[in-house]
């Protein structure tokens, strides 16, 4: 019920514990996609959960109300889980294997039956997983938010404190890393 | 037209490249372009894959578990709204006249502390309460479900009530918890959600609003799942009785 954000985050500035509870439930899901898609590593990504809401409360007074409190939350969200990510550079982490049936990238119908799909291996994801960790932080950020959160060039910028031109090349750098790393796997999966 | 640049394929992707019929045209015609436009969207469909450990519809309250202790929780109007002290004292009256009625049907001869020392007691002094509530809360949700949309629709007496049934709620939910009736708390957990969600909205809602309202109180099932509910605790009253 989005329409409520708004109304929400007025209770939850005037003190109001219950209505910052049903924003957490609200965002915590996506947040979490952001997170782990930024990290790659689960328990960082809960961290980046947790604090992002923390600092979100701490900082409601400083809220906009006529912003999205959704964009609002991942940008202080992106920041936090560019910290870590920086402070992770020299050690990189393996996210632990994934239950296959809990995958939902192999258990939910898709819409786009292509071949890439159907034929993804564990082993594919495993190359998807590292290429993605030999990103930059800048790129792998500036990516995660166009490609997965759909976001336009302007709010990646925003959201990095950078100009749009250099979003849009952090964004290009990116995609031209991972289809070094990934074509030739792409291309077997046909 | 020269070739196009890996990040101007890149860019029309994503349709971030400005005009893209002239891209288009070019991709038609050049091979070598289309090639690298192909390379390009099979590696975005790879990525697609990348694994993210699923979350379940849990997963909000547990985080809100590991936080809450850091919320610092202040009693929003809770000592000055006289509203709060009606529903206060409604509950409790609640809970007097069932424990009154229990009273009288209980065969046993009065114990002291009896309604805290039997917990076959309690049960019952629960269900009576609960399937009032229960019946309380449904006539609120019926009548948002049911509110003319021909224009913009005040809500807020609606709220009010519904701010009174949220004091309750927390009342009973904790009380089934203590007992371990988990049927009745998931329930009235449910329930505290939507009703939370009605009384945080704009008390003034447009006619899309109100859709968005009735759409959610339909999806989220609430109104089923109290008729359930209802006719489970008065079934079991009446068996116990």
């Amino acid at each position: 019920m989005e329409f409520a954000d708004q109304a929400v985050v007025a209770r939850a500035r005037s003190g109001d514990a219950e209505a910052f509870r049903v924003l957490v439930e609200r965002h915590s899901r996506g947040l979490f996609r952001l997170a782990f898609r930024m990290t790659g590593n689960e328990s960082d990504a809960e961290d980046v959960v947790q604090e992002t809401l923390l600092r979100a409360y701490r900082q409601l007074s400083k809220f906009d109300e006529r912003a999205s409190f959704g964009t609002w939350l991942y940008r202080i969200a992106t920041n936090y889980a560019l910290d870590v990510m920086r402070s992770h550079a020299r050690r990189r982490e393996q996210p632990p294997p994934l239950d296959t049936a809990a995958d939902p990238l192999l258990s939910a119908p898709s819409a786009d039956p292509t071949p890439d799909r159907l034929a993804l291996s564990a082993e594919v994801r495993d190359r998807v997983t590292e290429a993605m960790d030999e990103l930059s932080a800048a790129e792998r950020t500036a990516f995660v938010l166009r490609h997965f959160e759909g976001m336009g060039i302007e709010d990646v910028s925003r959201i990095l404190g950078c100009q749009p031109s250099a979003a849009k090349h952090s964004i290009f750098r990116a995609v031209q890393k991972l289809r070094r790393a990934l074509d030739p796997l792409a291309s077997t999966a046909r | 037209m020269n070739h196009l640049s890996e990040e101007e394929l890149v860019l029309h992707c994503y349709g971030e490249a400005g005009d893209a019929a002239p891209v288009d045209q070019h991709l038609k015609e050049c091979e070598s372009c289309r090639s690298v436009y192909a390379s390009l969207q099979r590696t975005l469909n790879v990525v697609d894959g990348m694994p993210v450990p699923e979350r379940g519809a849990d997963y909000g309250d547990l985080v809100w578990q590991r936080i809450a202790s850091f919320v610092p929780r202040r009693s929003r109007r809770f000592l000055t709204s006289p509203w709060r002290w009606a529903a206060a004292g409604a509950a409790f009256a609640t809970l007097l006249v069932a424990a009154f009625l229990l009273g009288r049907w209980n065969p046993r001869p009065p114990v002291t502390m009896q309604l805290t020392a039997d917990p076959e007691a309690q049960q019952r002094l629960l269900t009576l309460a609960v399937a009032d509530y229960l019946s309380r809360s449904q006539v609120v949700l019926v009548e948002l479900a049911n509110a003319n949309t021909n224009g913009a629709v005040d809500i807020s007496p609606e709220q009010d009530r519904v701010e009174n049934l949220l004091t309750e709620n927390r009342l009973y939910r904790q009380s089934a918890m203590h007992m371990g009736d988990a049927a009745i708390a998931a329930v009235l957990d449910d329930l505290e959600r939507v009703l939370l969600e009605i009384e945080h909205a704009p008390s003034r809602l447009s006619a899309v609003q109100m859709d968005e309202l009735r759409r959610q109180l339909h999806e989220d099932g609430i109104l089923f799942k109290i008729r359930v509910l209802d006719s489970t605790v008065r079934t079991r009253d009446e068996h116990k009785l």
